[in-house]
Order: structure tokens, then sequence, then C-alpha cells
């Protein structure tokens, strides 16, 4: 995809391409477990490549999610950019050529609206931007996650946190990812799998928005893995191999595995099956089923929350249900590090302590989507997860709890009357 | 190593350990259990209202079986009437070892019990006769599609032979699961968009159905039928290993040895699957001169509030002649996008619904219609 970019940027392809790229190397040899010589071996081989190409690049290690900010988890209100009508494009465009032309002689500019913006042109490898205290303590959280599948999904949300904030940190409006059309079929086929039939249209579609100002493309969907590999070949295009968390595992060890050796295999049977399942992902929405527009949103993955507790005859309400007849979950609002108030009813025997580790996870888990919640119920305790999802758990649980406490006192806008207050 | 006290009434020693929650609970508890859920669904979703007369359709398998079994606990509760609806498919040397199994149930459960033949209904084309037909052309995996529509159809004709005004089957939640499976691996947005919840409503003139045991998965099932020991009918058909749903089905089961939930989370996420308008299904079309297949209407099929139009019988058609092709088109309702379903089951489906639907005309207007023009009698349209 790099090369792809390189080729429509240059001054002799057809359709030159408007905007500015930088690239993001995140290094996630932690979470796989090798050591720091290989880790740095493969980023001097990476770095020889970006360096090759041209574009300013960033190289984040997995580590720099324990010092992100709470606000990665936040949707910024819309911007201008959005609420720019159609016709602004152009007008935008043609400020940002006017910009590159007089970019030799200045060095800083304001940032045009709506495009990227060049930072910093230089690649140069700034000193370790991480501790070993955080690779401890990254590898203590995914050792705490204790199916394949939990991790990688674990992996691939911390990793979008930590490029959204590398792209508002470096002013960037669009992130570029390289999955190709066999990658999305299976990636579909896992979400499905996984619990996340309502955002299948974000995960895979070609342009992400649920970030608010950075939004997700992704260009390369079109294309099968064989035709990727078919060009890397043709034209030469380095690359560096780097194994993955799931590199040498069992098939049988994760449901990304396992979709992905099932769909390859199904594949060499029915040649057509990918692309089959690429197209219907294209005739799949955005818009919620019901309607119901603007709920809360997930923590993680910042989708709209996909469960609905008062419909009690769906595949949720039946898990919920079945949990709750032996034991009674205690409608405690208070957030955690307060002593449970005395309305809790009693358990047999369990330490205060317990009880507020458990009141801590219940509250987390509601703050998240059916596929997370499944993901995030692996974990024994929240205290491995890096300090900014908790610092935004925390708050949004006690937003929560506060919201509780006066509800019956708000008017609710566009609702049953003046007079119509809960 | 004695077995620990059941976590429900703490008395009798448990039995079993539920694979969703992993409780351990005796099985009488364990049953209870499963028909609260089963109720706690039909209630919630409002699938069967007081006073419903409800079609089972009923194969003499696992889970049509627990479904009549735990209805007919259920029915004094939700004031149902229950009617047993077989359906005979012609499959040598399965499905009637299947029906004897339900003539039993119905005997011992005291349930009427209606049995529909593909043979009669479908003019003597039995499901043996249907997979000998397309395994010349090279398409002898789609029996099984055809079976599934025609089965439906049969169903349908079954509850109203009885008077039904519901019909449900003994669908679970590993085969929604398998379904949306198999529905996105063949790309098959139209059922994707239908499937979500417990049931239909109904579109056409057909009846509503439901399915109570969508939730429940399918070791539950077998488990509940092991403790309440009831008699069904355990082999799988003779054509099932051709399935594309064997590749679901396959994939299911490694899944799920994977984590265990994963059968719900399917179904959850087809409930909540977001399908673009254009994705859903459109009004029946056109279809292209196919192989024939011949169907014998009945008079019966004609009566009710459909009819047919004036001056218009009911045809009697001959075995298909070799070579002969022939054209169905249904209501004139052409679309550009031809070619997709060329399935001699939507031939049937469109033949078998247009009486119900009362759309007819006498000319062919397809123009998608190859061949010679055909003379009038011998065209359905």
């Amino acid at each position: 995809m790099v090369w792809q970019v390189l080729e429509g940027l240059s001054r002799d392809s057809a359709k030159r391409l408007r905007f500015v790229p930088g690239i993001v190397y995140v290094d996630e040899g932690a979470a796989c477990g090798r050591s720091p010589e290989d880790r740095a071996k493969t980023l001097s081989e990476a770095r020889l490549v970006l360096e090759a190409v041209g574009f300013p690049h960033h190289e984040v290690a997995l580590e720099e999610v324990f010092s992100l900010p709470p606000s990665v988890l936040r949707r910024p209100a819309q911007g201008p950019a959005e609420t720019q009508a159609q016709g602004d494009y152009k007008a935008a465009v043609d400020t940002f050529l006017q910009q590159q032309l007089v970019l030799g002689a200045q060095d800083s500019l304001p940032p045009a609206p709506g495009e990227g913006q060049l930072h910093h042109p230089q690649g140069l490898p700034g000193p370790q931007s991480w501790t070993a205290a955080q690779t401890q303590a990254l590898c203590r959280l995914f050792e705490s996650v204790k199916t394949l599948t939990a991790r990688e999904e674990l992996l691939q949300t911390l990793r979008t946190h930590l490029i959204l904030h590398v792209a508002r940190a470096h002013g960037y409006s669009k992130v570029m990812t390289g999955e190709s059309c066999t990658r999305l079929a299976i990636r579909l086929l896992t979400n499905l799998a996984l619990g996340r039939g309502a955002f299948l249209a974000w995960d895979t579609g070609f342009c992400d928005e649920r970030h608010g100002d950075v939004v997700v493309v992704r260009p390369m969907r079109e294309h099968t893995l064989k035709e990727v590999a078919f060009y890397n070949r043709l034209f030469a295009v380095p690359s560096v191999f780097t194994p993955a968390i799931d590199t040498k595992a069992p098939e049988k060890a994760s449901i990304h595995r396992l979709v992905e050796a099932f769909l390859l295999r199904l594949q060499a049977q029915f040649p057509s099956t990918v692309s089959t399942v690429y197209r219907t992902s294209e005739k799949l929405t955005k818009a919620p089923r019901e309607g119901c527009a603007s709920g809360p949103r997930c923590l993680l993955c910042m989708c709209t929350l996909d469960i609905d507790a008062a419909d009690s005859a769906t595949a949720f309400g039946a898990q919920s249900c079945s949990h709750l007849s032996p034991m009674q979950l205690p409608p405690l609002p208070a957030e955690a590090g307060t002593p449970p108030t005395p309305c809790c009813p009693p358990g047999p025997g369990r330490a205060q302590g317990a009880d507020e580790r458990q009141d801590a996870q219940a509250h987390f888990l509601e703050q998240l989507c059916y596929g997370c919640r499944v993901n995030m119920k692996e974990l024994a305790s929240l205290d491995p997860l890096p300090p900014y999802i908790q610092a935004e758990a925390q708050l949004r649980s006690q937003r929560a709890w506060v919201r509780r406490e006066i509800q019956e006192f708000l008017i609710e806008d566009g609702g049953d009357g003046e007079d119509g207050q809960s | 190593m004695p077995a620990p006290p059941c976590a429900s009434c703490g008395k009798a020693r448990a039995a079993l350990r539920r694979p969703r929650s992993g409780q351990a609970l005796c099985g009488a508890c364990f049953c209870t259990a499963f028909e609260a859920e089963v109720l706690r669904t039909v209630l919630a979703g409002r699938l069967l209202p007081p006073g419903a007369v409800v079609a089972v359709g009923a194969s003499g398998g696992k889970d049509s079986t627990v479904l009549a079994h735990v209805l007919r606990a259920l029915a004094p509760r939700l004031g149902l009437t229950l009617h047993l609806v077989a359906v005979d498919e012609g499959i040598g040397g399965y499905r009637d070892a299947a029906l004897a199994a339900v003539r039993r149930q119905a005997a011992r459960w005291e349930l009427p019990l209606t049995i529909v033949a593909y043979a009669d209904l479908f003019g003597g084309w039995t499901m043996d006769a249907v997979a000998r037909s397309t395994a010349g052309s090279g398409r002898s995996r789609s029996c099984c599609t055809f079976c599934g529509v025609l089965r439906r159809r049969a169903l349908e004709e079954g509850a109203r032979r009885v008077g039904a005004t519901h019909i449900v089957t003994g669908h679970n939640a590993d085969d929604m699961a398998e379904t949306v499976l198999m529905n996105f691996l063949r790309g098959d947005a139209a059922r994707l968009a239908r499937g979500g919840g417990l049931g239909s409503r109904g579109e056409g003139g057909a009846l509503p159905r439901c399915r109570p045991l969508q939730l429940a998965s399918q070791k539950e099932v077998v488990l509940y039928a092991h403790f309440r020991r009831l008699d069904y009918f355990s082999e799988e058909c003779v054509y099932a290993p051709e399935a594309f749903r064997g590749h679901a089905r396959d994939l299911l089961k490694r899944l799920e040895a994977a984590r265990p939930s994963v059968v719900l989370d399917l179904v959850h996420s087809a409930e909540r699957l977001a399908l673009a308008p254009a994705a859903r299904p459109t009004a029946p079309r056109c279809l292209l001169p196919l192989r024939a297949v011949c169907v014998q209407p009945r008079e019966d099929l004609w009566t009710g509030s459909s009819g047919l139009p004036s001056g218009v019988t009911p045809q009697r058609w001959c075995p298909p002649t070799p070579g002969l092709s022939w054209c169905l088109c249904y209501g004139g309702a052409v679309d550009s996008d031809l070619g997709r379903t060329a399935e001699p089951a939507w031939i049937m489906i469109a033949h078998l619904a247009a009486p119900a639907l009362g759309r007819w005309s006498r000319e062919c207007t397809c123009p998608a219609h190859v061949g010679p023009p055909l003379p009038t009698s011998q065209i359905l349209c």
C-alpha cells in the first residue's frame, strides 16, 4: 500500500493523489514475547525500508499505550471539517496546493482543515520511548488473558488506540490501513463469530468514522492477497517479516486462525468464496436496526452499544438470565474504591475487597458492547489494563451514577411534552 | 468422588453440568429450567398468542420431539392447541423410519397427526427423483436446497389442512448459527435480511412461523431429551453429506471448541445485522427456461381465498419431454438481474405460490424467454 501511495504521489502518475502522507509503524514485539535484540533488529530493518520511501515516519512501540491519555477513548465533537459543505472540498484542495508551493520557503504552517499536515520532515530515530517496566506491564496484561482469541482482539484494540493517538498528535485526519480483500473476508466471518454482527459495516467497510475526527480508510480492500503478493514480487517491493502474536500457533488456538484456515480451504474448493463474502460485506449499512441512533458508546471499540437490556428474547437476554437465577447481581451504583453500601444483599461470607473488584468489573463490562464484553470477561481483574482505560471507565461509571441520581429531574429533549418528566 | 448437590433445589445430587453456565443441576431442575426458558422466549417475543392453533413441524428428530414435548407441557398455560404435521419427502430408507417414530410419539402424547407427502403435493416428485434429476446436471449438491424450499411449502399446506394459525419448528441455536455462516458464505443477502429474528410474520398469505427453541443450544436439547427419556430418530439424512451446510457445521464445531459461547454470539450477530435496503428481498422475478419440472395441480389447492381468475382452468401437465424448455413467468415482474436464481426450486415455489398470491396472466411477456414460442396451454403464467 505504501508503494502504491508512493506511485500515486509521484510526478508522472496520471491521477496524482492529493494528500500528504506519513507512516506509522507499531512495534508489537512485547506482546508477541520477542526478545529486545530481535525487536531492535526488526526495527532497524523496517527503518531502512521506510527511509527508502522517504515519507515522514513515526515508530511507536505498543508499550506506549501505558502513557496514553484517556482522551483517546473520547469521541471529539464534530469539528468544522465535517460540517463543511461539499463545495468547500475544492476550496480546501486549492488552499492545500498553494501551501505545497510555498512549503519550501516556510517552516511551520497552520493546519489546513480536513487535510493531513506535514510534520517534522525528519525520520530520525528518537531514543527508546518506553521503559522496561512498561514492557513487563504489557506482558502481564497479555498473560492475564487466557485465550488467544481474546489476546488478538485486545492487541487489535490497543493498536487502534495507539495509531489514533499518533494520528491526532501529529494532525493527521485519516488513517489508511492495508487490509486486502481476503483479510477483510476473514475479518468479517471472525467478527460474526465474536458477536460483532452489528458493527460489521464499520469493521470491514471502506471508511470507518466512529472515532470522530480521524477516519480510518481501507483503500486496498478490492485486492486479494494473491494479487498483492504478485505485485510485491513483480515490482520488487521490499518487505520485512515480523512474527505476529499468532505465528506458529496451532490451527485450533483461536477463532481468527480457525476462520482463516476454513476460508482458505473453502476458497480452494469454491473459488468464488472470498469475493462472495466480500460482496456481502458491501451490502451492510451502518444504520442500526431499530433506529436508535445516539446511544452510549462502547468504551473500547467506540461503536454504539448493541445491548438492549430490556429485550430478553434475544441471545444476550438468554445468557444474562441464566446467570441471574442462582445468584443475584447487586445493583450497586458505587464506583470502584468506595466500600460497598449496606443495601448489598449479603453474600456467603465474601471479603469486601472481592466485592469491590467484582463491582468494578461489572461496571466496566456494562460499558462495553457485546463483542468486547465477551472478550473482557476473560480478564480476572482490571489491574493489568493500561491506566487510560481504567480512568475512562471510572469516569463513565461515575457519570452514569450521577445521571441515575438526577434522572427524575431531567427534562428529555423532544420527549412527550413539557410536563412529561419520568 | 460424589457428585455435588444440585445448585437449584439443593436436595438431589447433580446429574449434569449446563453447557452454557457450568451450573451443576439435577435432572428435574434442568428440565424445569429449560422449559422455563422456552416459556420466557415465547412470552417475551410474543410468538404464540393464547388461543392459537399451532402446527408443530415434526420430523421425528430430537429438535422437533423436544419442541413438541415442551409445548405440550406449556400448552395449558399458554392456551394453545397443538397438531403434529409431518412431511414425507420420499427419501427411501430414511424417512420411513423417522415417520414411524413420529407416529409413536403422536400415539403416546395423544396429539393429532397429519402427514403430507411430496409425492401427493408435487405431482409425483419425491426427493429421490429430484436428486436423480439434478445429479445428471451436475448440481447434486443443491438437492438439499430444493428439499428445504419444498418442505416449507409442504408444512404450510399441512398446517392449512388442520386449520392452524401458527407454525412452529424446532430450529435450535446451533441451526441458526450455521444458517448465518452459510448465508454469508453463499452471499445470500436476502436470507440474511430475513433470518434474524425469532420468526417471521408470514408474507403473502403464509402463516406466521416461529422457532421457540432458537435460544437453546443443541447440547441442551439433547440433554433434555435424555432426561425426559424421549424416543426420537437420530440418523442423518442420506443426502446430508453433500449439503453445503456441512461446511458451516464443521466450522461451527471447531469454533465451539475454541470458544464455547460462539453459538450464542453468532445468534446475537445475526439479530443485529444491518443490511442495506436494496439487499432486502424483492418481488419474485421472472425465471429462465429450464429443464421442465412436472407439477400436477390438485383441485383442493386452488380452492380457498386465492381461486383462479375466470376463464382459466387448471392445466394438467405431462411429464417433461426431453429437450422441451418451459418458461415460467410470475406476474410479469422482470428483473434485470437474471440468472442468479436459476434453480428449479424457485420454479416449484413460483408455481405453488402463484395461486395463493393470485397473480396470473395468460401471456408470457418474459423477454428472457428463449426458444420457439410455446402454445399457451403449456405455459404456466
